[in-house]
């Protein structure tokens, strides 16, 4: 199976082929959303669909210049938000758990893993509960902080694993020298743990960017509401226009698209990290 | 980074392997300045976790067990009312359904992500040109905010102008009215979730493949076995902890998928796509007159269900880490 006999190049170009095929299956739905985001209005509702935008056409990306840019900068904001107060209160966790061994750092962990398995529903509903009675619904702060919920425990995890690697020699070194543990984790441990603060970051950004259940449940209605709730809304009032739905969801898809190319490897280690999310 | 693959299947609690073999398992009693250093640094995290985890859960219980009116729910004067909530929910006629959705949308989702994230997995497992890239592109339908990804099936699946319907017309089969007839709405939204799960599992059981010694494989061919047989004698049984890993991660996950079914059915028509975490919602969010504590209840069964699995799992990997 794993095509020892056959590691030759000019033998293998079948097996390119299927993965090829294979892809293409994968990913038509996205090819969809493309194809139908150029589609012209009187030709949406055409039978057969056309498979080609042939008589492509901007309009759909006019209407979310027009309508949408809002709903994209509170989201934005709210992912780089996100991402500030995941690493800020995750890098410092992950270099206890990993370097200093708290007594009661198993359970912590524990704990830590717990969380991630309590679906985002039932915390919408406990927030709605407590925002209400503190007026933070709708506020832009307000849904950080429920963001966050999505990726700080995974960013513990992933601290820790991390600044496990790091050789204790250095932290040792830099104690002799006489550098408190702030100093070491502010100067030594951060610095190198360069590669997690990517992932973790990515991630971050990529789950509050994506968020739905919160921003349907604290933000709906409100004046700050991201760009999966002004895509909701566009679904629920014209469903005329499916190129503009489409144009938002293509450009909505974009922070995935950049985070697949510029760093895929990051994405393969959090997904493996084997405390990701579906 | 690719280590981080095994390390959280460990604890973390012992790791200083290379660094000080002088600190051997004696190293319990250490400089309480130390301590005191660790905690300051876990301090942020905890209090976060108090505050934004245990607290709205705790909120969460005390609406199911009061009977919550939009009024009281402002004021917060709501009468304790016990187990009320509860009842109410269990003798509801959307309770069997809900279930039952639930159960089938898991089970049938699981299978199908493993079974072709496992195939997809082996075959990525070669050595071909481009092999590497395409896995890579496999990732996309992950990688997707849920409501794109919802919002194109819901087009791709629509009943007069989505593209299945054609190609289904192309080899001679009738419309289907795939998210607005109750036979086939739960179908629909099984498919798009299938397609989204098939990524983490294809990943996470790729990288399960690469720790099989290529000898085996060797060996089997050696001895004549076919790539069918290698399967079924190596691969397959090799893979167990990684698979039951990634199948109770996967049960976890999927028994709260929330945001497919909702974008593209609300569950229906007439709740036959409604699984517990969307009845839920419906409850606390989907009415006119929101029904909160029920919702609580509803939603609180449902963590019930997910920490049982989300208890065995961490169980399953704490002992393939001692191992």
């Amino acid at each position: 199976m794993t095509g020892i006999a056959m590691n030759r190049r000019g033998r293998t170009w079948w097996k390119t082929a299927i993965g090829l095929l294979l892809t293409g299956i994968m990913l038509f739905p996205v090819y969809w959303m493309l194809n139908v985001s150029f589609t012209r209005e009187q030709d949406m509702r055409k039978s057969p669909p056309g498979l080609f935008p042939v008589h492509g056409t901007l309009e759909g990306y006019r209407a979310v210049l027009d309508q949408q840019l809002p709903y994209l900068g509170t989201s934005l904001v709210i992912g780089l938000g996100t991402v500030v107060l995941t690493v800020a209160l995750a890098a410092p966790a992950g270099y206890a758990l990993a370097k200093l061994r708290p007594r009661g750092g198993g359970a912590l962990s524990f704990v830590l893993l717990a969380a991630q398995m309590i679906p985002g529903i039932i915390m919408a509903m406990g927030f709605y509960a407590i925002y209400l009675s503190l007026g933070l619904l709708q506020s832009v702060p307000g849904l950080i902080i429920a963001d966050s919920t999505l990726a700080v425990p995974f960013a513990v995890l992933i601290f820790t694993a991390f600044m496990s690697g790091i050789p204790g020699e250095l932290i040792q070194a830099a104690k002799t020298d006489g550098a408190g543990p702030l100093r070491t984790f502010w100067s030594i441990v951060l610095p190198m743990s360069r590669n997690a603060v990517v992932t973790v970051s990515l991630f971050a950004f990529l789950w509050s960017w994506s968020d739905f259940v919160f921003a349907s449940t604290l933000a709906g209605g409100g004046a700050h509401e991201p760009i999966t709730l002004g895509i909701y809304h566009y679904i629920g009032n014209n469903n005329q226009e499916w190129n503009a739905i489409m144009a938002t969801a293509v450009v909505a898809s974009l922070p995935a698209a950049v985070i697949l190319v510029l760093a895929q490897r990051y994405v393969a280690a959090g997904v493996t990290a084997g405390a990701v999310k579906d | 980074m690719s280590h981080t693959t095994q390390v959280p299947h460990r604890r973390p609690v012992p790791d200083h392997s290379g660094a000080a073999p002088t600190a051997p398992p004696r190293a319990r009693r250490r400089p309480s300045s130390q301590q005191w250093a660790a905690w300051a640094f876990l301090t942020p995290v905890t209090l976060y976790l108090v505050l934004f985890y245990a607290y709205p859960l705790y909120r969460n219980l005390d609406l199911s067990l009061r009977n919550y009116t939009v009024r009281s729910f402002v004021q917060g004067d709501a009468p304790f009312t016990g187990l009320a909530n509860y009842r109410t929910v269990l003798d509801d006629p959307t309770f069997a359904p809900a279930l039952l959705h639930t159960v089938v949308f898991t089970a049938v989702c699981l299978a199908f992500q493993y079974a072709i994230g496992l195939a997809l997995a082996v075959f990525f497992n070669q050595h071909f040109r481009l092999s590497a890239t395409l896995r890579a592109l496999f990732l996309v339908p992950w990688l997707l905010p849920l409501i794109v990804s919802a919002s194109t099936w819901s087009w791709m699946l629509n009943s007069d102008s989505g593209i299945v319907n054609t190609a289904l017309h192309a080899v001679g089969i009738g419309p289907v009215n795939w998210l607005t007839s109750p036979s086939w709405s739960l179908t629909s939204v099984i498919i798009a979730n299938i397609w989204i799960g098939v990524p983490f599992n294809l990943v996470v059981l790729h990288s399960g493949l690469q720790s099989i010694p290529a000898g085996l494989y060797e060996a089997a061919a050696l001895d004549g076995a076919g790539a069918w047989r290698r399967f079924w004698s190596i691969t397959f049984p090799l893979l167990r902890p990684v698979s039951a890993i990634t199948l109770l991660l996967g049960l976890v996950y999927t028994l709260k998928v929330f945001d497919i079914i909702w974008i593209m059915t609300k569950g229906g028509p007439a709740d036959s796509s409604t699984t517990f975490a969307t009845w839920s919602y419906q409850l606390g969010f989907g009415n006119l007159l929101p029904a909160f504590g029920p919702g609580a209840a509803v939603g609180n069964l449902l963590v019930v269900a997910a920490l049982v699995f989300g208890l065995i799992y961490m169980r399953v990997q704490r002992k393939q880490g001692l191992s």
